[in-house]
């Protein structure tokens, strides 16, 4: 469903590397973790696939095109001064889901996120947590086949990243194809069925998880780090 | 072409929802056209100078401001949250986008413009009714050449430092033109000078549209995209 | 030869060459019937101004080639022309009125020749201005390239409304320069003039051209 191949790209005319011979592919199912300190590359790689940016070098693609992709990051992208639920029928548009079951559907993602008592507030007014939802609703109102998460538990507190744990895991299922990033290994290591460190724009391992726990897989990160480093 | 004109309104809709949800940009603007008007009569000597004279100049540039406050709010809109980002992502036609903002933008002057004639005609006591049509003909066409630059340059100057002193330094030498030619046949409709003599200018920033509306739209894309 | 080096002789060159208009100007070239001596700073205000023009013009075409061929030496030209061509302009709005001064009474008059460089000067001041703040080579490249095609449907808009609309003709903004019918020598003496100033735009901007490929080098090397 997703498919990279040789993805190079810096910045500054060359002093940044961001992506240095990033290849991979995912099935359905398939929920990759990328793990990688600031600046490795990450949110760069995420938009290369997202197709906000074009390789210098490479290829990305992503079976169903633009249709099929839900994008989850820091940033809600949504508006402010509009309602949840307006926001939700707006995207709904962009994304040709059909004006007939735009509302449906908003309800029903609304719903599933138990954000229903919430649907009719302006955006500005909710909590960061309650507006990493509506940005999943968001993600979620065309349903994508692929989801691209850029470090989505940033700024959550515990509670928050808990039920964002248990979201993403619930919606691994149905066939659908996840890339999340993050800098930290506890977020993601157990949603994960493959896991790659990126280091300063490469995939430095890239392995199924193969049933290691986070602390295990922790430490190999740990390693890959200081070894790049030394 | 269906799903283009579908997504151009989705765009335009959304931020004349937006901005009648805020009004904070509507209602600067508005008071800000009034603001300069009321300056451009305490800045100059009745006595000296008609009103008449110096009409059509004032009205266009006080139209011209006006015109720009309205663009710059345009692409700032989608900063907040990054919503620019969701929109780049999405399956928009990037074209929808440059029409939506400009549709949203028309609207926006257009309303700041319909606040803006009635105070001229009253500060400055110039009579328009008898040529109320040919005048609106003019607003009409002067604005689209003033928007269709506009909102391209928009979509640029919001990525970078300054965006509110940058997007006049660049738009004003484009908008001269739709402005002398604005200027022109609203001083000879208040003057009073047969139709035939105004015909020519408003053929001028009828071509004026033409051209630049095809260029920006064509080039908008790549203001965006890589 | 580098570019650099063929630049600047061509720059030298050209110089040397400007120096021989001059003489031929003044000495040898008829003095005009109406306007009198002070009629002779024609010879190198027009190609002045049409160079300016032609900056433009390049800095344009290179921004459609830009958008199609992503190569960035157009770029690097663009910026180049843009430069050399302000300071084209900027001659001429700076000797025109110390010029003018003297002959017409007044500083600036809003003629044809000045009006349109002014014009000009403005659209090349903006186009630095954008390049001054954009930090990423290719998103720079990308506005400029787009604000040059712009400029350039700009004046080229300008140049047909006035042959299209003629009757609406008299108004400052015309940037034809005016070429009235000369006698031979005069026409002679502006067309070498033409002739140097394209030269020294050459010049500066392989000078220039070749600064900006060593910067873009030295960022990867």
């Amino acid at each position: 469903m997703l498919w990279a191949e040789g993805l190079r790209h810096a910045f500054n005319e060359g002093r940044v590397v961001a992506l240095d011979d990033v290849s991979f592919n995912l099935a359905a199912g398939q929920t990759l973790a990328i793990f990688g300190p600031n600046g490795a590359g990450k949110t760069t790689l995420l938009k290369v696939l997202a197709g906000l940016i074009r390789p210098q070098a490479g290829s990305a693609r992503v079976a169903g095109g633009r249709r099929a992709i839900g994008w989850i990051g820091h940033q809600s992208q949504l508006y402010g001064h509009l309602s949840v639920r307006e926001n939700l029928l707006f995207w709904a548009s962009l994304y040709g889901v059909p004006r007939a079951e735009r509302g449906a559907r908003a309800t029903d993602v609304l719903a599933r996120l138990g954000m229903t008592d919430r649907a009719e507030q302006p955006v500005w007014s909710l909590s960061r947590g309650l507006v990493q939802r509506a940005a999943i609703a968001k993600a979620l109102i065309h349903e994508p086949r692929v989801l691209l998460l850029d470090e989505p538990f940033t700024g959550l507190d515990l509670g928050a990243a808990a039920e964002l744990r248990a979201l993403l895991a619930a919606l691994r299922g149905a066939g659908r194809a996840l890339v999340l990033t993050t800098h930290n290994v506890d977020e993601g290591a157990e949603l994960a069925t493959d896991v790659a460190f990126q280091l300063r724009g490469r995939f430095v391992q890239y392995a199924p998880r193969a049933g290691r726990g986070s602390a295990e897989i922790a430490e190999a990160y740990r390693r890959a780090v200081a070894g790049t480093n030394g | 072409m269906g799903e283009l004109l579908r997504q151009t309104w989705t765009i335009a809709r959304k931020d004349l929802l937006l901005e009648f949800r805020s009004r904070t940009a509507i209602v600067s603007a508005v008071v800000f056209t009034a603001l300069v008007l009321t300056v451009f009569n305490f800045g100059r000597d009745p006595t000296a100078v008609s009103a008449l004279d110096l009409a059509p100049s004032i009205l266009w540039v006080t139209f011209t401001f006006a015109a720009m406050l309205g663009l710059n709010r345009a692409f700032q809109l989608e900063l907040e949250n990054q919503a620019i980002e969701g929109l780049l992502i999405s399956p928009l036609d990037r074209r929808s986008l440059y029409w939506g903002k400009l549709l949203a933008n028309l609207a926006f002057v257009a309303v700041v413009e319909a606040v803006g004639l009635p105070l001229f005609v009253l500060f400055f006591n110039v009579p328009v009714g008898h040529v109320l049509l040919p005048l609106l003909a003019v607003m009409a066409l002067a604005t689209l050449g003033f928007v269709a630059v506009g909102t391209l340059f928009s979509a640029m100057v919001v990525r970078t430092r300054f965006a509110e002193l940058m997007l006049p330094v660049l738009l004003l030498p484009f908008l001269l033109l739709p402005l002398t030619y604005a200027v022109q046949a609203t001083a000879r409709l208040l003057a009073d000078r047969p139709l035939s003599e105004v015909a020519g200018w408003l053929r001028l920033l009828a071509a004026y549209d033409i051209v630049f509306l095809a260029v920006a739209s064509w080039l908008f894309p790549y203001t965006v995209d890589e | 030869m580098t570019m650099a080096q063929k630049g600047r002789w061509l720059v030298v060159t050209g110089l040397v060459l400007l120096g021989g208009v001059y003489v031929r100007a003044l000495a040898f070239t008829p003095v005009e019937r109406f306007q009198g001596p002070a009629q002779k700073i024609f010879y190198v205000h027009v190609p002045a101004a049409v160079t300016t023009e032609l900056a433009v013009i390049l800095l344009g075409l290179a921004g459609v080639f830009y958008l199609f061929l992503k190569d960035p030496r157009l770029d690097r030209f663009a910026e180049s022309s843009a430069e050399v061509g302000t300071v084209f302009a900027s001659i001429v709005l700076t000797t025109g009125p110390i010029w003018g001064k003297p002959i017409w009474g007044t500083w600036w008059t809003w003629d044809a020749r000045l009006t349109s460089t002014l014009f000009l000067f403005f659209l090349l001041v903006g186009y630095q201005v954008l390049r001054g703040a954009v930090t990423d080579g290719a998103l720079r490249a990308r506005y400029s390239a787009v604000l040059g095609i712009c400029a350039v449907v700009l004046v080229g808009f300008i140049h047909l409304s006035v042959y299209l609309f003629p009757t609406l003709h008299p108004q400052p903004i015309v940037l034809k320069p005016s070429k009235p019918s000369l006698p031979g020598a005069m026409l002679l003496t502006l067309l070498l003039s033409f002739g140097v100033f394209l030269l020294l735009y050459v010049g500066f901007v392989m000078q220039r051209y070749a600064i900006a490929t060593r910067r873009a080098e030295s960022f990867h090397g």
